[in-house]
């Protein structure tokens, strides 16, 4: 067919084969430091250039006459991708090479990969989660610059000394600003068996939450030391994840708690819509397994029954991808994670139900939304506190059961909100700190009126806005609200 | 080197004068326009000398389908853009119709390939709409990229080593990698009249030592190109398009 030749015949560089490379050769300015073991599609050398100090691999994808298009088409995509990408869940893109001899070098990861774990399976689920947790961290960060990976599995993620989760290889990913030729070169679904989403399966290569079902196996594995979905080799017998249910982790292992099962399970819905909305709202599950809500999938034992698997399998027949679905980047803010910043104090009544109207107007804007409800217990600087009212009354307890009475009459459903007392001296750092660990997007809190104090040291709500990494709306009560009704529930907005 | 690359500017000086202004802060050192510089809009006169005074310091220039109807006549266009054409010889002088029938067909600097309408046949004007149409200009160009317009709806085709074709929507403002691994067929939208939907002016920028192109959209003073086509007694369905960007 077409090849593109004529810049080849124009410059005839000598060009070394790869596969001759040997330890000590420079190319393009790098030193070949040690070769490492090759990947499917490319070799791998670890590399050196005085002017980086990070340790560098050179991926050198293996080109022959003839070869499956995908390993071109792989090393065109990460070309496109890599350099675009920045932050600490990719690794530093340094240099590419010319179109007579293509390489792509990149800061090399330290630390362990999760197919290293792979061997310590089944993982206590603390650790699961915790991993998970990483993982879907990194992914939320790639979503949040419009790239699905669409590869997501133990190979392709490496966790770094300090525990943060580096997504590597992304030959297979999307970037939905810019042309998608992996789509147009592959006329098959395209992934690795055990982890491909069911709308891969479909050719859909536009969903978010593609990632977030390639999470769901990997959870599941580490878990279990299970593959939810066997490891099935050929494109056809994928199709078969449409229909037939994996076996409820709890199944394999009992030690599977079930607020991980109810996880797992989720991320691994057939349908997109009823998985997490985000990678980062997966997190926030995973941080915190006191508060997942927990439905049917909690506590199953047994896979679906024949009669429900055969009518999946009938419609399954009739499935295909959908025609045209939102952007990544407006799937991701509209399913936000929206914390509401309570004052419980007794004089601040106006002021939390000017809060509770604002948030009921986000959540009508964003059906989508999470919605976290927090209140800062505020402890002494210098002296152990009691936890313990004038009455001997747990105050945790006691501030959770306000919280969720100031929260009763939002328009939520209850497996999207959640309740958190936090404790700390200074109640806008705890803000800012629960915002920046949790991928908060929006945090909404309430400014109390001027005195003389708080103009000299700054307020609360000053510090959250200069402070916390996300959207912040500071709400106020009306000076009409300061003397109505302290509980205006069906007040109109 | 930023290369900044014009098509269908069809008399329009505020898009021109905007799009001009945007590649000069962008960084632009090299101007190549593809074409169809009057015809529709009010100010043909003013956008051919822009056009030639580019020229002079350098830039390429081709020759487009109302370009060649200045000379040759209108027998195979629409009444309104036929209309139009007869409006806009009165107002050329004589080396500004000079200027326009000097122009080529197609031209080709390094590995670049600009033509107004398509590779294939330039001359016989025909389209670039879909992949059929786009895959005969990909086989038929010796260029890495090839530069059209005369559609005035921007799209980026592209064909593998292995002679896969396919269509990307740009994104304005997004930088495209232009892989040296596959051909390229880049198809601007209009800087005077565009008929995506978009009513704001559309030119692009390759950087040739990122291996880039950038579709750019510019706003620009639409009320002032519109009240003047009025006033120029042009079909008032010349005005109104330009809002709606049809």
């Amino acid at each position: 067919m077409a090849m593109i030749a004529e810049d080849a015949q124009a410059a005839p560089t000598p060009v070394k084969d790869v596969r001759h490379l040997a330890v000590g050769d420079v190319v393009d300015g790098f030193r070949l430091e040690a070769q490492m073991p090759a990947g499917g599609m490319a070799g791998f050398w670890r590399v050196s250039r005085p002017d980086v100090a990070v340790p560098l691999i050179m991926k050198i994808p293996l080109l022959r006459a003839g070869e499956d298009p995908i390993t071109i088409v792989g090393y065109e995509m990460e070309h496109m991708i890599l350099p675009r990408l920045s932050g600490a869940h990719v690794p530093r893109f340094i240099a590419a090479g010319p179109f007579e001899q293509p390489y792509i070098v990149m800061e090399l990861i330290e630390g362990r990969s999760v197919r290293e774990l792979l061997a310590e399976t089944p993982l206590a689920p603390d650790r699961v989660a915790a991993i998970g947790a990483q993982i879907a961290f990194a992914l939320h960060d790639i979503h949040r610059q419009h790239v699905l990976h669409l590869d997501l599995k133990p190979s392709n993620v490496f966790l770094r000394p300090n525990g943060e989760a580096v997504l590597i290889d992304y030959g297979l990913a999307h970037h939905e600003l810019l042309p998608d030729l992996v789509a147009e070169e592959i006329d098959g679904p395209v992934g690795t068996g055990p982890y491909v989403a069911p709308e891969q399966v479909l050719r859909d290569r536009t969903d978010p939450r593609s990632d977030i079902f390639a999470l769901g196996v990997i959870m599941y594995f580490l878990a279990t030391g299970e593959r939810p979905f066997g490891e099935p080799q050929r494109a056809a017998e994928w199709r078969r994840r449409l229909w037939r249910d994996p076996f409820p982790p709890r199944s394999w292992n009992p030690q599977v708690p079930p607020w991980l099962q109810e996880i797992i399970l989720r991320c691994l819905e057939v349908d997109p819509e009823r998985r997490y909305a985000t990678a980062a709202q997966l997190a926030f599950d995973l941080q915190h397994p006191s508060e997942v809500a927990l439905t049917r999938r909690a506590e199953r034992l047994h896979r679906d029954s024949f009669l429900t698997v055969l009518l999946r399998r009938l419609r399954a027949s009739r499935a295909a991808a959908p025609l045209r679905r939102k952007s990544v980047s407006g799937m991701l803010a509209g399913a936000p994670i929206v914390v509401a910043a309570v004052d419980l104090d007794t004089d601040a009544a106006p002021l939390a139900n000017a809060l509770r109207d604002a948030v009921r107007r986000v959540l009508v804007t964003d059906p989508s939304a999470r919605l976290a409800c927090v209140h800062v217990l505020k402890t002494a600087r210098l002296t152990i506190d009691t936890w313990e009212d004038a009455q001997g009354r747990n105050l945790h307890l006691q501030r959770m059961i306000e919280l969720k009475h100031w929260a009763r009459a939002l328009p939520i459903d209850p497996t999207r909100i959640t309740y958190h007392v936090l404790e700390g001296s200074d109640p806008g750092a705890a803000l800012v700190e629960y915002a920046r660990n949790n991928q908060i997007d929006h945090l909404l809190l309430g400014a109390r009126g001027e005195t003389p104090l708080r103009r000299y040291l700054g307020s609360t709500s000053t510090h959250v806005v200069a402070q916390a990494p996300c959207t912040v709306t500071i709400v106020r009560a009306h000076r009409m609200a300061a003397t109505a009704e302290t509980d205006p529930v069906h007040a109109s907005t | 080197m930023r290369i900044a690359v014009l098509s269908d500017i069809h008399g329009n000086r505020e898009a021109l004068t905007a799009c001009l202004e945007h590649a000069g802060a962008a960084g632009a050192d090299r101007f190549v326009f593809l074409g169809d510089y009057v015809g529709y809009g009010a100010d043909p006169g003013f956008v051919v000398d822009s056009v030639a005074a580019h020229t002079e310091r350098g830039a390429i220039a081709i020759r487009g389908n109302h370009d060649e109807a200045i000379e040759v006549g209108t027998n195979r266009m629409n009444d309104s853009a036929a209309l139009a054409i007869t409006w806009t010889r009165a107002q050329l002088n004589p080396n500004q119709r000079a200027f326009l029938s000097s122009l080529p067909l197609t031209a080709k600097e390094a590995d670049r390939l600009y033509v107004h309408a398509n590779v294939n046949a330039p001359a016989a004007w025909g389209y670039v709409t879909d992949l059929y149409s786009a895959s005969r200009s990909l086989i038929a160009m010796d260029a890495h990229i090839a530069f059209c317009g005369h559609i005035h709806v921007p799209a980026l085709y592209h064909m593998s080593a292995t002679g896969k074709i396919a269509s990307f929507e740009p994104v304005g403002g997004v930088e495209i990698p232009l892989s040296r691994h596959r051909r390229w067929l880049a198809v601007l939208g209009a800087v005077g009249q565009p008929r995506d939907g978009n009513p704001a002016a559309c030119y692009a920028i390759l950087d040739t030592d990122r291996s880039s192109i950038t579709y750019v959209r510019v706003p620009y003073d639409l009320d002032t190109a519109a009240r003047k086509i009025r006033a120029a007694g042009l079909p008032p369905r010349l005005a109104d398009r330009l809002y709606e960007g049809r």
